[in-house]
């Protein structure tokens, strides 16, 4: 009971050092983004009151009352769901437009990051197991992939399969000029699925050589063990003390890993989403940037960090309930 | 090759791994150090970067040896100038990130305790909040940015992952004989963290440097490709940002992307070169495992039966050798 006590509370903590950081960073930095945000306000329409008061709670224009009072009430508002407005597309409230992203970046992400860790693991395994081979000499050399910077290799990509070769598309997840917004058909989800190729392999270009070199190691660890030794006097057949001695226990690591790498998926691409134009939310965020929209800005960065603690937490319980080390170590 | 029968793999390792390591670090260093020279010497020999009158978004050619941008910049001597303004923040973000991980990691795991809780638990803080979109959120608030407040940015948010692998490996130094004979023999704790801990932790030290200067040149191209990196100043991710801005893509000037992304991709491969070698140096089993394994099958290939009958062509074998020199130090690193 103690280890999940702490757990939540870590989490709990956390999250409030996240939310001060949010509503303090406006407040300390130089700038007075409140007067900017509002000055484009204007330009788009009449603002009401009631805006202008949940705007200055979120970025800290001076007012007559102090900061604690700000802070209590800037709480109330987050806990009421409201996230102010959007200057970009102006009267849509913060928290639809996140919505309408979130999405995005989870099915994109979501689904590269888990084939990256199926490839990256699987061939990890095999070189491991071929440890010394020709195998093993190739895999740990992808880990250079990872100093690539992802979004030049986005670039890259772009360049030559959609505009030299016109494979594939430049931007967007869907075809927009055939498909008003997303519907229920084949003829959709093949849009999609054809749109998420280029960037579904850039994610997994960048990640898969952590994956095979975690897993390659921890592989060449398992198997100088005495136990598999026992294994192979015993003379079990040579499957089964790949697979159930060594991969099973050298996967350990990479299966918490695994856990990490998921909840921070909707934190995981902005960059590359902002290169495909890719609708989630980094494409979001950083068009909040360049139009110095900073209630969707803080908006997207606080869902962000919700969202991974929520997952890691989720992560942390599940583990403590099924792995009994994990409760008494804590 | 003078393969002698009774030679026992045992006999032949040292030999046998020492080039590949050291190719390795030859590689990787020869690729750090030309580069630096490049960011020193390079802005010295190319023309002004922010001299606009060339031809515009010419390919290379004689005189402009890597074409110019939409802009009439020459894209080599932005490369040179970018080397030096990527370098400068790498370093410096580098540096800030590793004096905090000594501070969050080594104290934390030296001290244990109340000193240890309230850092690690910084630690862990800074660990889960997710770092891109902080370094995001902040950029943005700050409207005039320069090289080194850019570097700040990043080094204040590089260190986390850092401090937890030192951590642990200073908790484990902190319990071994000779740190707890230095403590009976009353030294000073600044002198047992300096003397006695710090140099065992270099090789991981210097392993997590350059992960982090890696890191933080990556940060930085992400941040100036977003439009948020230093004003004024040119960096290999300015390079990237104006490329894109000016349809460098739809244009088929590759030139112009291609060249500062590359540098970046080769310096980061470098330095993972480096970090290979240290990372053997640190943990014996990955050098000693799979070299054993090699010689193993090379000779059962030659006829030897080294081992009991194969039933596979490579079934891999537990290496004896890789049993080799203290079995005690493995497990601790392994577990750490």
């Amino acid at each position: 009971m103690r280890f999940y006590a702490r757990r939540v509370g870590f989490y709990a903590l956390t999250l409030w050092i996240a939310v001060s950081l949010n509503f303090l960073l406006p407040r300390l930095l130089p700038g007075d983004p409140y007067t900017i945000l509002l000055a484009r306000l204007q330009r788009s329409g009449d603002v009401s009151p009631a805006v202008q008061n949940s705007l200055r709670l979120l970025l800290g224009a001076t007012e007559d009352q102090s900061l604690w009072q700000q802070y209590v009430s800037y709480w109330g508002n987050l806990l009421r769901g409201d996230l102010g407005v959007s200057v970009t597309q102006f009267p849509t409230p913060v928290t639809d437009l996140i919505a309408g992203a979130l999405p995005w970046t989870i099915g994109l992400v979501g689904t590269a990051t888990i084939l990256s860790f199926v490839l990256g693991v699987g061939l990890g395994a095999w070189a491991g197991w071929r440890r010394g081979s020709w195998v093993d000499g190739v895999i740990p050399s992808t880990t250079l992939l990872q100093s690539l910077p992802y979004f030049w290799v986005a670039l890259l990509f772009i360049y030559v399969f959609s505009v030299e070769l016109r494979w594939f598309p430049i931007i967007g997840a869907y075809d927009v000029f055939t498909f008003n917004g997303p519907e229920l058909s084949w003829a959709f989800v093949g849009s999609v699925l054809y749109h998420a190729v280029l960037p579904a392999v850039t994610i997994i270009i960048s990640s898969v050589g952590a994956w095979m070199l975690g897993m390659r190691n921890m592989m060449v660890s398992t198997l100088s063990e005495d136990y598999v030794m026992t294994a192979q006097a015993k003379g079990l057949h040579t499957r089964r003390i790949a697979l159930t001695y060594a991969v099973r226990n050298a996967a350990i690591p990479s299966v918490n890993g695994f856990g990490v790498a998921l909840a921070f998926v909707v934190a995981g691409s902005l960059v590359t989403e902002q290169v495909f134009s890719y609708p989630g939310l980094g494409k979001l965020m950083i068009e909040a940037v360049r139009n110095n929209d900073y209630a969707l800005m803080q908006g997207v960065f606080l869902m962000i960090t919700l969202a991974v603690l929520a997952a890691l937490l989720v992560m942390d319980l599940v583990h403590g309930l099924i792995d009994p080390r994990a409760r008494h170590r804590d | 090759m003078t393969d002698q029968p009774t030679d026992r793999p045992e006999v032949r390792r040292p030999a046998r791994r020492r080039p590949s390591r050291d190719a390795k670090l030859v590689v990787g260093l020869a690729v750090v150090g030309a580069t630096v020279l490049f960011a020193i010497f390079g802005p010295m020999l190319t023309q002004d970067p922010r001299s606009s009158d060339n031809p515009v978004l010419v390919p290379p050619q004689p005189g402009h040896w890597l074409g110019t941008t939409s802009l009439g910049y020459d894209v080599l001597a932005q490369l040179a100038e970018g080397a030096r303004g990527s370098l400068l923040v790498g370093v410096v973000a580098g540096l800030l990130a590793i004096v905090l991980s000594l501070v969050f990691g080594v104290v934390a795991g030296y001290a244990r305790g109340a000193t240890d809780e309230g850092l690690s638990l910084i630690t862990n803080v800074m660990l889960v909040i997710p770092g891109l979109p902080l370094m995001i959120v902040v950029s943005s608030y700050l409207e005039v940015r320069s090289l080194w407040v850019v570097a700040i940015i990043l080094g204040a948010t590089a260190w986390p992952g850092a401090a937890v692998v030192l951590r642990l490996q200073a908790r484990s130094l902190r319990s071994r004989d000779y740190v707890s004979a230095a403590r009976v023999a009353g030294e000073s704790t600044p002198r047992l963290l300096g003397m006695e801990i710090l140099p065992n932790l270099l090789p991981l030290l210097t392993a997590q440097f350059l992960f982090a200067v890696v890191l933080s040149i990556l940060g930085e191209a992400g941040l100036s490709y977003l439009g948020l990196g230093p004003n004024g100043s040119i960096t290999w991710g300015t390079m990237l940002n104006e490329a894109q801005g000016g349809g460098a893509l739809t244009r088929g000037a590759w030139w112009w992307f291609v060249p500062p992304g590359l540098m970046i991709a080769v310096l980061g491969c470098a330095m993972s070169l480096i970090n290979f070698a240290i990372d053997e140096v640190i943990d014996p089993k990955l050098r000693q495992a799979p070299t054993a394994a090699k010689l193993q099958r090379k000779a059962r290939k030659a006829g030897l039966d080294i081992t009991s009958p194969a039933h596979d062509d490579d079934t891999p074998r537990p290496a004896p050798a890789s049993r080799a020199p203290d079995p005690d130090d493995h497990k601790e690193r392994v577990q750490a």
